[in-house]
């Protein structure tokens, strides 16, 4: 009965968003305020359906309804009830919910503000964000049904529907298969909700956009309204992203944070393409350029978004042949092209209009060092979309399975991101409108001297490597300019306005949030580069198979096999966990770690979980590989050391710290926008 | 003269001959490959049966039975090369990192700096057609108001006062 109400109400949230897109397009057209205003209200009531049916489903993962494949398929009674909730996301069918649910609460928000000045695009937004959610309800009406129940015939044949086929009786396994271990961790609980508020949020800007292209109002008004939540799609996306690498570093068991695998690269690419949206409409902003462009990498967000689902969701990475006979990957094919196509077919359309209303005065400006910004993130998405398809593409066509690993990632994408780097130190130096060689040079001169001169120690103190030398130059260099950028505001304001250095830092950084946040996330970004640079480069590894009191030496640590033992852990798993001491290069005892595997019965999977031992120089990351007790060997242990690693998750911090600044909201702003808009209600009125 | 010379080619190919022997002989009795050697090569390639998961790493029985197998490989002195060498014919080209530089798999190495290179050449058009001649540049001022990088005190001054003119207006 609970499974027919979830769907049902499933069922009737289709239809109304259907009807939300419907009545937006014919009050539009028909310059009907009240049918416009009825889609609105239709669009609100999408949320609360959709939410009343995630609650039935929490319901039945949580009392172990296994009648209902879906909860058979991620729940099992062993597990605890945080992660029957969070298994919700942890399958097919219910991360399609979440993933409408998501979207739904975001395009209610957004039809929650004020419209009074943008009435013109409120039908289409509507029509978009509606239009979005009801693809994402219409998979899961249709093909990946998470209320689904077993049933079984006469003949013992097990079957899999909503309602009861003829001749069976309901089947009601006594317990299920269990979440995926890999998905038990905590940065995994988190990580799949933060990328897709990430990808629902990116919706609404391009919803603004589709609205402005229909309805011709190209100026950049719906840039203004969207930069927020631009930013704050980005923040999403980006600690996706970050949370991502988190848990494949810490339960993944190889020792590194990014495998350049497809289902990563699916969530890097909308990242990509939306960074160099968050620069590029500045220009627009700032400038009156690239309306155009900003159009089409907005386009382009939207569609890699749906791509990156339909990547991760239709099968299509494992074989084209598992495309083919996935249910929702031809619907998701049809669905991006269609889209992508009519909104191309848009900006074309409008194309005269959105030429820009002025002109680039210097290749050295701001404006064209964005410029250049932006041709560095594309390529970046050429050689990662090129990279993800190109399999397929073989198979397709020669029916040749190939890997594209990270060799070829690394060397494509090395120097393109090196680029960037430089053009993060060099950017902030030049002017809006126009820069020359001179003024650049005597701006950056100081910067890039100091940046030369700590490569040149750290060649002396640190590593001959060139590679790293270049990267380190460059972190140095951005930091610096970066750093001189604050110092030199907050000095002039000193000056003007006779404030102590630490008041006219806060008002600077205060009065102009989004410059200064920027700043912070780039400097962010450097200590990413710090970490990133640490473990690609001077990663080292070694694994050996101890006996008790046994020992393994790599770089300046020795770890010694102490114990093992084998208990039940939580969550029914069995859990084989290794006792290691850890000791220093002068023989000093440094404390223990417990690397174990964690096997799991319900889905007869191991899990390897690390010991680490973390500090700003490096990580000691220890796997425990094998154990035979049978055998007087002793246990199998990997050691990796990763120098430089924790800058990296510091980054993060610094980089959410960033975001926050330059995406909180304005009070001030915001106050002289009601008291600008009072003032407009009250002239109308006289 | 020309037994001599022919005497010494024999001595030649058979020191050749007896020296590879010999080297053959020497890596077949090596001793056990340690688990880095192996680890060294497993990590070249990928695991025929997960997806994207590279062999030294893959935590399944059959990958560690191909490690095994790899071991055994170097225990008898196969080179790094056949052992790949050996994967790719057993479980196709899939096994390596990335696609061998032939035929169609040319494409994923060349068409990316293609459309780079076709992109910037496109942007540096667009600019340049943007761009106002040099001689109007000169006689422009920046419109915008913002930070124009600073070389003595009266620039430093203009950027004080231009900064205070941004912030004034967020007021």
């Amino acid at each position: 009965m609970l499974a027919e109400f979830g769907y049902g109400i499933l069922v009737v949230a289709f239809l109304v968003a259907l009807y939300s897109v419907g009545a937006a397009v014919y009050g539009d057209r028909t310059k009907s305020a009240g049918v416009v205003e009825s889609a609105r209200r239709a669009m609100l009531l999408i949320w609360p359906l959709i939410t009343l049916s995630a609650a039935t489903l929490i319901y039945l993962l949580i009392t172990n309804h296994f009648e209902v494949s879906f909860v058979y398929s991620v729940t099992s009674r062993e597990m605890p009830t945080y992660l029957k909730i969070t298994a919700w996301w942890g399958g097919q069918a219910g991360s399609l919910v979440f993933w409408s649910w998501l979207m739904s609460a975001f395009a209610s928000l957004v039809t929650l503000r004020k419209w009074d000045r943008d009435r013109e695009f409120l039908p289409w937004v509507i029509v978009v964000t509606s239009l979005t959610t009801a693809f994402f309800l219409g998979l899961v009406v249709f093909y990946e049904n998470p209320f689904a129940r077993y049933w079984q015939t006469l003949d013992g044949q097990v079957l899999t529907s909503m309602f009861a086929p003829l001749n069976t009786i309901p089947l009601i396994p006594a317990d299920g298969l269990g979440l995926n271990p890999l998905l038990r961790h905590p940065g995994m609980i988190i990580h799949p909700p933060m990328l897709y508020l990430g990808f629902v949020s990116f919706v609404i800007p391009f919803s603004f956009a589709i609205a402005a292209l229909i309805t011709g109002r190209t100026d950049d008004r719906w840039i203004r309204i969207t930069r927020r939540w631009t930013l704050w799609a980005w923040l999403f996306l980006s600690f996706g992203l970050v949370l991502g690498s988190r848990w494949a570093y810490d339960v993944l068991g190889w020792g590194g944070f990014w495998g350049w695998d497809p289902v990563e690269i699916a969530a890097l690419m909308p990242w990509l393409t939306g960074t160099a949206f968050l620069h590029s409409v500045m220009i627009q902003e700032k400038r009156g350029l690239l309306k155009q462009w900003n159009m089409i990498l907005i386009i382009l967000t939207y569609a890699l978004v749906i791509f990156g689902t339909f990547l991760t969701r239709s099968g299509v990475l494992s074989s084209v042949h598992a495309f083919a006979q996935s249910a929702i990957g031809p619907a998701f094919f049809v669905f991006i092209v269609v889209t992508f196509a009519s909104s191309i077919g848009l900006v074309i359309y409008r194309w005269p209009q959105l030429r820009g209303e002025t002109e680039l005065k210097s290749l050295l400006s701001r404006e064209a060092l964005f410029l250049l910004n932006n041709l560095l993130f594309i390529s970046v998405l050429v050689v990662c979309f090129w990279g993800v398809i190109f399999p397929l593409i073989s198979q397709l066509i020669t029916g040749q399975t190939v890997t594209v690993g990270p060799p070829f990632y690394d060397r494509a994408t090395a120097p393109l991101f090196a680029t960037l780097m430089l053009l993060m130190g060099v950017a902030p130096l030049s002017a809006w409108g126009h820069s020359t060689v001179k003024t650049l040079g005597r701006a950056l001169w100081k910067s890039a001297l100091a940046a030369l001169l700590i490569a040149v120690i750290l060649f002396f103190t640190y590593t001959k490597n060139a590679i790293a030398l270049v990267g380190f130059f460059l972190v140095a260099l951005v930091l610096l300019v970066t750093i001189q950028e604050f110092w030199r505001g907050a000095i002039g304001r000193m000056k003007a306005q006779d404030e102590n250095f630490f008041t006219a830092l806060w008002t600077l950084i205060s009065r102009n949030r989004r410059r200064y946040g920027g700043y912070i996330i780039h400097m962010s970004m450097m200590l990413m580069a710090v970490g990133i640079l640490g473990i690609n480069i001077f990663q080292t590894q070694t694994q050996g198979t101890l006996p008790v009191n046994g020992s393994l030496k790599l770089g300046n640590y020795t770890v010694q096999y102490e114990s093992i033992a084998q208990f039940n852990g939580p969550d029914n798993r069995q859990v084989t966990r290794a006792v290691v001491g850890v000791y220093d290069q002068n023989g000093n005892y440094l404390g223990e770690l417990h690397p174990r595997i964690d096997y799991y019965p319900d889905a007869q999977q191991n899990m390897t979980i690390p010991g680490e031992r973390s500090s700003m120089q490096d990580d000691l990351y220890v796997l425990l590989v094998d154990w035979q007790p049978a055998t007087a060997n002793g246990a199998t242990f990997k050691i990796f050391v990763n120098p430089l690693i924790n800058w990296l998750w510091i980054g993060a911090f610094v980089f959410l710290f960033g975001i926050l600044v330059a995406a909180w909201p304005d009070r001030e702003l915001e106050y002289v926008r009601e008291r600008s808009h009072r003032v407009e209600q009250t002239s109308a009125a006289d | 003269m020309k037994l001599r010379r022919s005497l010494r080619i024999i001595y030649f190919v058979l020191f050749i001959t007896s020296a590879l022997i010999q080297t053959r002989t020497a890596l077949a009795q090596q001793p056990t490959p340690s688990d880095d050697e192996v680890n060294r090569i497993a990590h070249q390639l990928y695991c025929p049966v997960c997806a994207n998961t590279p062999l030294d790493v893959c935590p399944t029985e059959a990958c560690r039975q191909w490690r095994d197998l790899i071991r055994q490989q170097l225990s008898q002195g196969w080179t790094e090369s056949q052992i790949k060498q050996y994967f790719v014919v057993q479980y196709g080209v899939r096994v390596l990192a990335e696609p061998p530089r032939t035929g169609l798999n040319w494409l994923v190495y060349v068409l990316p700096p293609l459309i780079i290179l076709a992109g910037a050449i496109l942007l540096l058009r667009a600019m340049k057609m943007w761009t106002k001649p040099a001689a109007a540049i000169t006689n422009s001022t920046s419109t915008s108001g913002d930070d124009k990088p600073s070389t003595n005190e009266a620039s430093k001054d203009d950027y004080v006062i231009r900064l205070e003119e941004e912030l004034k207006k967020r007021k």
